[in-house]
């Protein structure tokens, strides 16, 4: 039974590292109808940043900082020079263009700062709270991760519910000709939801990475899973995303912490519940839309 | 993008937003223009490629006999990864279906050899490579039943975790598959045949190099022709329509879903091919050999080619094979170390991916073939404008 709260509790710690990043794609594909497959260089590359600085001395809350405000700068430029010319084009197009971006920031990284792997520090501590004279696996950094990434998302929420820059940016996602007509500069809320979308990936980045090794392709795994993460909810209802990290979280720590040698099989089993999710519903479980045709 | 592209949707009819028509129209032009009495190539389908075949074969043999054994490895390298961009091109370029799992589809081809070529008494190199195919084939069958229901970024991330996950399993039954350090590929002998068929052509060696880079060409070339054949065929036109106009494809009583997974099935061929000529090319089957750079490296292949173009696959799997050691040395010129130097490549295809969809979607085949056309019905329309000139005069 303890074992079983364990694996439970390492699974929603993971999850909600999924959801975070699953968010960030979410917030791109409400926008401009484009899967980010570069978040996870574009986090990587944050990360490193960060890195960088840690290792120059400086404190991880300063690092987290400027970590976040590159992820969004980068994130904006991204859209502003790369995406723009290929948005509402053929949607094969933008998948390349983000697939390429993919490959080229993880090749700048290891040109930059190595492929090694390297430590990446953690303001917390990583020993389990003692209940009951048994350690659980719930750290304070475990805290900290479930911590940041609430307060992210309360923020995220009431950016979008209760003020006027929120308000411009679900009316260009829901219909840019109409929001344009009205006045909204639909342009710029689109770079803005990237940046943003880039501030919410660069942190999921940094959380998985505190505590742990980093190398250029050490987010790889994580686009997979935030990726399933995002199409179990549906890729176009942010609840549907936080939800599906945390079910995709639980599963991947079943199958690591029940089945011999499991840790070999977690990316299997992503595939795995993917292809049955598109199998069975393909609009995921939360979907709001009805099927599209053509 | 859209005015750069507007003579190509002109030509191709209007297409929906979901098919790759402005990048694909180009390269999917007629090869050989009706009617221009320019081409010295037979009219008819099957024996122009039988002709085309014929020469490339001989050029072929020519290129083998007078490059140095290191190009012999590349020209080996070359031809595994031409005949898996071959593959992918009739997918993504044809179909309109993406895949970035064909390195895990390689694998499955590459693993297969690996196993076939282990045994005391290994059979025929044609018949293991024919298992390789065999196994791929499955394998690419079930992944494009799911991937038949999806489209766009849906199926570009269904093949991600396909390309992500399936080396996972060649560690997980490590006792089989080798886990991480994989499995050493026994090099299969060369027949006495092909000894005294180099010796009566050029008199060179004929070292084991040589060998695999032959079996390699003659894969490419049968691929290429069976590919070729079906691009141009009904299987072809209706695989175009299935990718341009869903909607008025199922109306013709089209299948979609049907055409769909045997496109996927045939690109799988292809693939399991590659990855069979690569085990014997490597001599080495790894999870490390069949990563997602692989997968997207294909693609960059492809799309620097021109989609749907083979001759546009052949072209970007050249770029591939002799572009890496280039920017290595380049990078090394200016003073980076070898690791750093290395990762120059892989920069260099995702920067090559992203300028060619934004500036030249068409790739490099098509965006010639683009501007030919574009000639034509230029001088077309001077021609019409004169002719209607001198009627009214």
């Amino acid at each position: 039974m303890d074992y079983f709260v364990n694996v439970t509790i390492t699974g929603l710690t993971q999850g909600i590292i999924y959801s975070a990043f699953a968010l960030a794609l979410v917030l791109i594909w409400r926008s401009t109808r484009i899967v980010n497959f570069a978040q996870g260089s574009m986090a990587a590359a944050t990360t490193f940043i960060a890195l960088a600085l840690i290792q120059a001395g400086q404190s991880y809350w300063v690092a987290l900082v400027v970590a976040l405000v590159s992820g969004f700068v980068l994130g904006a430029l991204v859209e502003r020079v790369i995406i723009r010319p290929v948005e509402g084009g053929p949607e094969l197009n933008a998948v390349i263009v983000t697939l390429g971006l993919f490959v080229a920031i993880q090749a700048l990284i290891a040109i930059i700062f190595g492929s090694s792997f390297q430590s990446f520090p953690t303001p917390f501590g990583v020993r389990g709270f003692q209940v009951g004279g048994s350690t659980i696996p719930l750290t304070p950094t475990s805290l900290y991760v479930i911590g940041s990434v609430l307060i992210t998302m309360a923020l995220l929420v009431a950016l979008f519910r209760f003020t006027r820059v929120g308000l411009a940016m679900r009316a260009s996602a829901f219909s840019q000709e109409v929001a344009r007509l009205l006045g909204v500069k639909v342009g710029g809320m689109l770079t803005l939801g990237w940046g943003l979308a880039a501030v919410v990936g660069s942190l999921s980045g940094l959380l998985i990475a505190g505590g742990g090794f980093v190398y250029p392709a050490y987010m790889d795994s994580l686009i997979v899973f935030g990726f399933v993460a995002a199409i179990i909810g549906g890729l176009d209802s942010p609840v549907g995303a936080i939800v599906g990290g945390l079910i995709l979280g639980l599963a991947l720590s079943y199958v690591n912490g029940y089945v011999e040698r499991g840790s070999a099989l977690v990316s299997v089993a992503a595939l795995v519940i993917l292809i049955v999710v598109l199998l069975v519903r393909p609009g995921g479980l939360f979907s709001s839309t009805t099927a599209r045709r053509a | 993008m859209s005015d750069l592209q507007s003579p190509t949707s002109a030509a191709a009819g209007k297409a929906t937003d979901d098919a790759p028509t402005t990048s694909t129209a180009g390269a999917n032009a007629p090869s050989a223009p009706t009617g221009t009495g320019r081409s010295f190539l037979p009219q008819s389908t099957l024996p122009r490629h039988l002709v085309v075949l014929v020469l490339s074969a001989v050029l072929a043999v020519v290129l083998l006999e007078v490059s140095s054994p290191y190009q012999n490895s590349q020209i080996a390298t070359l031809s595994y990864y031409a005949i898996a961009a071959g593959g992918l091109t009739v997918l993504t370029g044809m179909n309109g279906q993406i895949s970035l799992g064909h390195g895990a589809l390689m694998a499955a081809g590459a693993y297969t050899t690996a196993l076939f070529l282990d045994a005391d008494e290994p059979l025929p190199l044609p018949v293991i490579l024919l298992a390789a195919i065999v196994v791929a084939t499955v394998v690419g069958a079930l992944v494009g039943v799911a991937a038949a229901r999806l489209h766009g970024p849906y199926l570009a991330g269904a093949t991600l975790a396909l390309a992500v996950g399936l080396p996972g399993l060649a560690i997980y039954f490590h006792d089989i598959f080798g886990g991480e350090q994989g499995m050493r590929v026994r090099a299969p002998q060369a027949p006495d045949a092909f000894e005294s068929f180099v010796q009566t052509v050029s008199g060179n060696n004929a070292s084991s190099t040589k060998w695999l880079a032959y079996v390699g060409v003659i894969c490419l070339l049968i691929t290429y022709f069976f590919l070729a054949n079906l691009v141009r065929s009904r299987i072809g036109r209706t695989w175009r329509a299935v990718r341009d106009q869903e909607v008025a494809a199922e109306l013709a009583g089209i299948n979609l879903g049907a055409w769909r997974v045997l496109a996927f099935v045939v690109s799988a061929a292809a693939a399991g091919l590659a990855g069979g000529v690569l085990a014997i090319v490597v001599r080495l089957a790894a999870p490390s050999g069949f990563t997602l750079v692989l997968s997207l490296a294909l693609l960059t292949a492809i799309v620097i080619g021109g989609l749907g173009s083979l001759l546009g696959a052949l072209l970007g799997s050249a770029l591939l094979v002799f572009l890496p050691p280039f920017v290595t040395n380049l990078g090394s010129d200016f003073g980076l170390n070898g690791t750093e130097a290395a990762q120059l490549a892989p920069f260099v295809y995702g920067v090559v991916l992203i300028v060619a969809m934004i500036f030249a979607p068409a790739g490099f085949v098509g965006t010639i073939r683009l501007r030919r056309m574009t000639a034509k019905a230029r001088r077309g329309s001077a021609a019409q404008a004169k002719a209607a000139g001198a009627n009214g005069g």
